[in-house]
């Protein structure tokens, strides 16, 4: 691994071999938890963190003689997530047995759907720094989830909790679009964005609601042909899938630069020795035996269910950024950061409902994001909600304060939450916007100051800063900045 | 499909279902002529006919989304060959 760098040409990512530039390929198998109360085909509850095995029945733990029956809104959260996707519904589609053995697999199969999907082809725009790009997504389709094993529990045992079995999950295929890992983490997040917008899926990485398999292959620069793919399994966080295809990249370019071949085989990503390696284990996975489920019958889905989900489909990332740059005259890059997150659209449209645009939008993806960073909490959870936002951009643009001193009044609110008229009234901190008493104030520092005044006058223009800093030295800050300057360039006129 | 003794072992392995060393010979004479027989069926011209995933011709049936089921760990456990109070207990499988 010594002298290989990775370079960015041409808004390329390449690898740099010894023997020639090569590029990454990479397709994502998502799989995404379905927002919902109960499990896919059972009546248990897939609420996160319950006390283990609280949360199954017969049905989740596989007992003999049951039978799963599906959940109407699971469907319907499937087909929104399609449409999010801008994706074909196959009014038409079945559910599959993949068959394999593992401890926390009770039925000895899992519910899947193999040929015939529920969602077809559909497409997401990134937006990435050098312009868009559009990554295919190839089918969407509805599966069970299996349960946990525990392995550090007891040193030669492992225990399985069936909480997690039988929970829906949405597994997302992308076609081998992405080509670096930046790529691949404005996917995830903008994937994880539209289904927060749908409500399809919480999206929450620590608790396993999204993750992801990595398919990643390398190819010499320029060349069309798809090369070997590894995939990396149940990958759970963007960084560490980026890590597992920078090194794994790396791998497949150093043993087709040796001259050897790439196994087509599935991989396991390290964390802690930041390395991908086999899982032998899984050499006869690939051999599922799928077949349609004779428990279940094909979903055949009423085009009127399909047209009544598109019907009421919120609107969703690329649709607000569009009317935001629209209505609020924001730039491209604002708006995308202003409609990551829903929350966070829904926060800037309060406080611009009531308040100035300009200011709204600096105080909130200046100050706020700021403090929301260095706190580590999301938007939703600050303290500084959006009605005492308007509030604070409110009073600077009313002349109560100045933009400086709404800085230190931030400062309190995002700690205490205070109402920013409290905090200003409590520690009259109200700007000096009366032209007398301003012009009382001026008028003793031109008198204290004659020398500089003179100098002024005789040509010093630096000399109006010295003025403008007493004034406000002298009123602690709370002169109205844009009077006192027009007071003082008055005064030194005559 | 021919069926030989490699297969046995592999489908053997793959079901979980172990079989004797001795009966391979026999089991693979036994499978070869089975599905040979099945085989015929390859005779129809099946081009245009789509896939069948079920003879009924009956929607899905659904239920509401509900939690009206769980809470049942001691059932859930009783059976298990070893288990302790929260979960199932079983030889270590780790990667």
């Amino acid at each position: 691994m010594v002298g290989k760098v990775m370079t960015k040409e041409k808004r390329k990512y390449l690898i740099e071999g010894e023997k020639g530039k090569w590029e990454v390929v990479i397709g994502l198998e998502v799989h995404a938890q379905v927002s919902s109360n109960s499990k896919l085909f059972s009546g248990s509850s897939t609420k996160f963190g319950a006390e283990p095995n609280t949360q199954v029945s017969l049905v989740d733990s596989a007992f003999p003689g049951m039978l799963p029956v599906i959940n109407e809104f699971c469907i319907q959260q499937a087909i929104k997530t399609g449409l999010g996707l801008n994706a074909k519904i196959n009014s038409y589609s079945v559910f599959d047995r993949k068959n394999y053995f593992y401890a926390d697999l009770p039925q000895g199969y899992q519910i899947s759907q193999y040929k015939n999907p529920i969602v077809g082809e559909g497409k997401i725009t990134l937006d990435l720094p050098n312009g868009t790009k559009t990554i295919g997504i190839e089918r969407l389709h509805l599966e069970q989830d299996a349960g946990k094993s525990i392995h550090d529990l007891d040193p030669s045992n492992t225990y399985v909790d069936l909480n997690r079995s039988g929970v829906a999950l949405m597994e997302i295929v992308s076609k081998p679009d992405l080509s670096s890992p930046d790529e691949v983490n404005a996917y995830i997040k903008k994937l994880r964005s539209i289904m927060r917008y749908l409500g399809t899926c919480d999206g929450n990485m620590q608790e396993g609601s999204l993750r992801a398999d990595v398919n990643v292959s390398v190819r010499k620069e320029g060349n069309k042909e798809l090369g070997t793919r590894c995939e990396i399994k149940n990958v759970n966080s963007i960084k560490f899938m980026q890590m597992a295809i920078i090194y794994e990249a790396q791998r497949q370019v150093e043993l087709l630069e040796s001259g050897k071949s790439i196994d087509q085989e599935t991989r396991l990503f390290d964390t802690k020795k930041n390395e991908t390696r086999s899982m032998r284990s899984k050499e006869d996975a690939h051999d599922y035996r799928y077949f349609p489920d004779p428990d279940l019958l094909p979903l055949n889905l009423d085009k009127e269910l399909i047209e009544n989900i598109k019907k009421n489909l919120p609107e969703l990332p690329d649709q607000k950024k569009e009317r935001f740059i629209k209505d609020y005259s924001l730039t491209a890059y604002e708006a995308n950061v202003l409609v990551s997150e829903k929350e966070i659209s829904y926060y800037f449209e309060e406080v611009v409902k009531t308040s100035d645009i300009k200011l709204a939008k600096n105080w909130i993806m200046g100050d706020l994001f700021a403090s929301l960073n260095e706190k580590n909490i999301s938007i939703s959870q600050s303290p500084v909600t959006a009605k005492k936002m308007a509030q604070l951009v409110d009073s600077i643009s009313s002349g109560i304060v100045s933009g400086r001193t709404a800085k230190e009044v931030f400062e309190i609110m995002k700690e205490s939450g205070e109402e920013p008229s409290k905090i200003i009234e409590s520690k009259g901190l109200q700007q000096k916007s009366d032209p007398k008493e301003l012009e009382q104030i001026i008028e003793k520092i031109l008198t204290e100051n004659k020398d500089k005044v003179e100098q002024y006058k005789s040509g010093k223009d630096k000399l109006f800063g010295f003025f403008v800093g007493q004034v406000m030295k002298i009123s602690g800050g709370k002169a109205n900045p844009q009077l006192a300057n027009q007071i003082l360039k008055d005064k030194l006129k005559k | 499909m021919s069926i030989d003794k490699d297969k046995i072992k592999h489908v053997s392995k793959l079901a979980r279902i172990s079989v004797d060393e001795k009966k391979i010979d026999d089991l693979t004479k036994d499978l070869s002529s089975i599905f040979k027989f099945i085989e015929q069926l390859n005779e129809l011209n099946t081009d245009k006919v789509e896939p069948l995933s079920s003879i009924l011709n009956e929607p899905l049936r659904s239920r509401k989304d509900e939690i009206n089921d769980g809470k049942i760990r001691d059932k859930i456990l009783e059976n298990s060959p070893k288990k302790n109070e929260e979960f199932f207990v079983v030889p270590k499988v780790i990667e």
